[in-house]
């Protein structure tokens, strides 16, 4: 087990290159998905207070 | 030559920043023997770059402010060939006057005289291509936030192949090797330049009109 | 301001209900997206799974190279990603600005992060490979100077799309700029072979048999694929959001002129 850790001794840059890989690819995947959670939620905000002010016009 | 005229309150300043930028090195990294020589060639490629950048983002900025550029859009000339005049005027009021001031330069780098004959071809061949290639960038940034910067950020790219050569022309100057390589790969690249920018510069104009 | 409907642009020259057309009206597309989407994971993590282990574990070591030859199975597909990231943005600028479907712009502002983040991946796999490997972390030869230029090209690209207040003039410009920049693709690749350089020649030859062990073969494959249906997982992703952020400035600009007209 060590000894896969250890890649022959390479270990310092192999991990960090895979790392490297995952980090930036789970983080692209983690932006976007906060990214759409937040405009989604904005959305509905906003369709939200859309269909009230509608009611209001129409009473006046 | 009315573009001249227009561009010609930016001329002095490029080739100013030129010399000035120029005379930052010796100051700032000392009178070693034989470094500034050797770097000499590199120094004056980048600051042709730099000095060419000053004078673009006014190409086409103060057309779009003033209307002309819709008339421009409109006129029976071809676009291109309005960009063609425009990346010349800009041209011979920025890269004409550092080819000239560049041997002086060079003197005052202390580079040796093959040297300093391959700047004044690296950059009579490279400061066209800087300035079509250029017309791109101001182009497509009219209007823009941070226009400046932006400009920069997209052309200096789109520049480094020029730089590498015209650098690789002043070793080669130098060393007498591959000369007439770089020296061609420059001419190429001009030619390319002068094809496609203009094309690619009225491409983008016309996405302003629509 | 065409941002609230855009089925009802009007298509561009020579559509003629052309196939791409049909997904011009974002619901459908996003239908087509959810539909895909399971497939997409199916193939992609089997072959991420397999890869890794063959990779990491029961590929062989090279006999220069030793272990840091693993490296290769996530710098390479990164490369490669980060080259098939710019020709996806270069042909959906191309189709946006010839065809002005209504959907390639954003395909191409969706997809620009994403090849970023793989050049980025192969930038600094590269470096970790390099430095065992040549003894440096970097050298400024063809390929890898070409690399780092691609990785402002797509920063450009992204500047131009945040510079402007009106999308469409973002987009077009972007458009132009990612259409000017494609002339670095071909260098990237051909560099390798137009210089002697430090940066090794291409190992997988389209002619003939590859010079590369088929058990490294093998994971490397296997990893670009996944890495392709990463980068497309992760591009319809984006293209929700961006959709979803088009139709939140819709609303806030009918919410405005709402205000306006009372």
């Amino acid at each position: 087990m060590a000894e896969f850790f250890a890649m022959g001794g390479y270990a310092v840059y192999i991990w960090p290159a895979y790392g490297i890989a995952a980090g930036v690819i789970i983080g692209l995947f983690v932006w976007s998905w906060r990214g759409l959670a937040k405009a989604e939620r904005t959305e509905a905000a906003l369709g939200r207070r859309q269909r009230r002010r509608v009611p209001k016009v129409e009473r006046t | 030559m009315h573009l001249a005229r227009v561009e010609s309150g930016g001329a002095l300043l490029a080739v100013q920043f030129f010399a000035l930028g120029i005379l930052l090195f010796p100051l700032g990294l000392g009178p070693e023997p034989g470094m500034l020589s050797r770097l000499g060639g590199g120094l004056l490629a980048v600051m042709a770059l730099l000095a060419t950048l000053l004078a673009l983002d006014r190409l086409f900025q103060q057309d779009y402010d003033d209307g002309t550029l819709d008339l421009l859009l409109t006129s029976p000339a071809p676009l291109w060939s309005i960009v063609l005049g425009k990346a010349l005027a800009h041209w011979l009021v920025t890269g004409g006057p550092m080819i000239l001031t560049a041997p002086l330069l060079g003197v005052l780098l202390q580079m040796s005289w093959p040297a300093i004959g391959g700047v004044a071809a690296a950059l009579a061949l490279g400061t066209p291509t800087l300035s079509l290639v250029g017309a791109i960038g101001a182009s497509l940034t009219i209007g823009a936030r941070r226009s400046g910067v932006l400009l920069a950020l997209l052309v200096l790219p789109l520049y480094i192949p020029v730089l590498i050569f015209m650098s690789g022309t002043v070793t080669a100057a130098e060393t007498g090797l591959a000369f007439g390589a770089h020296v061609s790969i420059l001419g190429a690249i001009l030619l390319l330049s002068l094809v496609l920018a203009p094309w690619a510069a009225a491409v983008a104009l016309r996405q302003i009109g629509e | 301001m065409t941002a609230s409907s855009p089925s009802s642009e009007q298509p561009g020259p020579g559509v003629r209900g052309s196939a791409l057309h049909r997904f011009a009206n974002p619901a459908r597309f996003l239908r087509l997206a959810r539909a895909i989407q399971p497939w997409l994971l199916a193939i992609t993590l089997p072959c991420l799974v397999a890869g890794l282990y063959l990779g990491l574990v029961a590929s062989p070591i090279d006999y220069q190279q030793k272990d840091t030859v693993r490296i290769m199975y996530v710098h390479v597909p990164a490369a490669w990603m980060a080259m098939f990231g710019y020709s996806t943005l270069a042909i959906a600028s191309a189709i946006g600005l010839i065809w002005k479907h209504p959907l390639a712009d954003l395909a191409g502002k969706a997809a620009a992060p994403i090849g970023a983040g793989f050049t980025v991946i192969a930038l600094a796999t590269g470096s970790l490979w390099g430095k065992p490997t040549w003894g440096t972390w970097w050298v400024w030869d063809a390929r890898l100077t070409s690399v780092v230029v691609l990785l402002f090209l797509y920063l450009g690209y992204m500047a131009l799309w945040n510079a402007f207040e009106q999308p469409q003039r973002a987009a077009k410009a972007a458009a132009v700029l990612a259409l000017v920049g494609i002339v670095n693709l071909p260098i990237i690749k051909f560099s390798v072979d137009w210089w002697n350089t430090l940066h090794q020649p291409a190992s997988i030859s389209r002619i003939g048999t590859p010079a590369i062990d088929p058990a490294m073969l093998t994971p490397l494959l296997l990893m670009a694929v996944a890495y392709l249906g990463l980068f497309l997982l992760l591009l319809l992703l984006r293209m929700r959001v961006e959709l979803a952020e088009r139709r939140v400035t819709a609303l806030q600009l009918s919410r405005s002129r709402a205000g306006e007209a009372r």
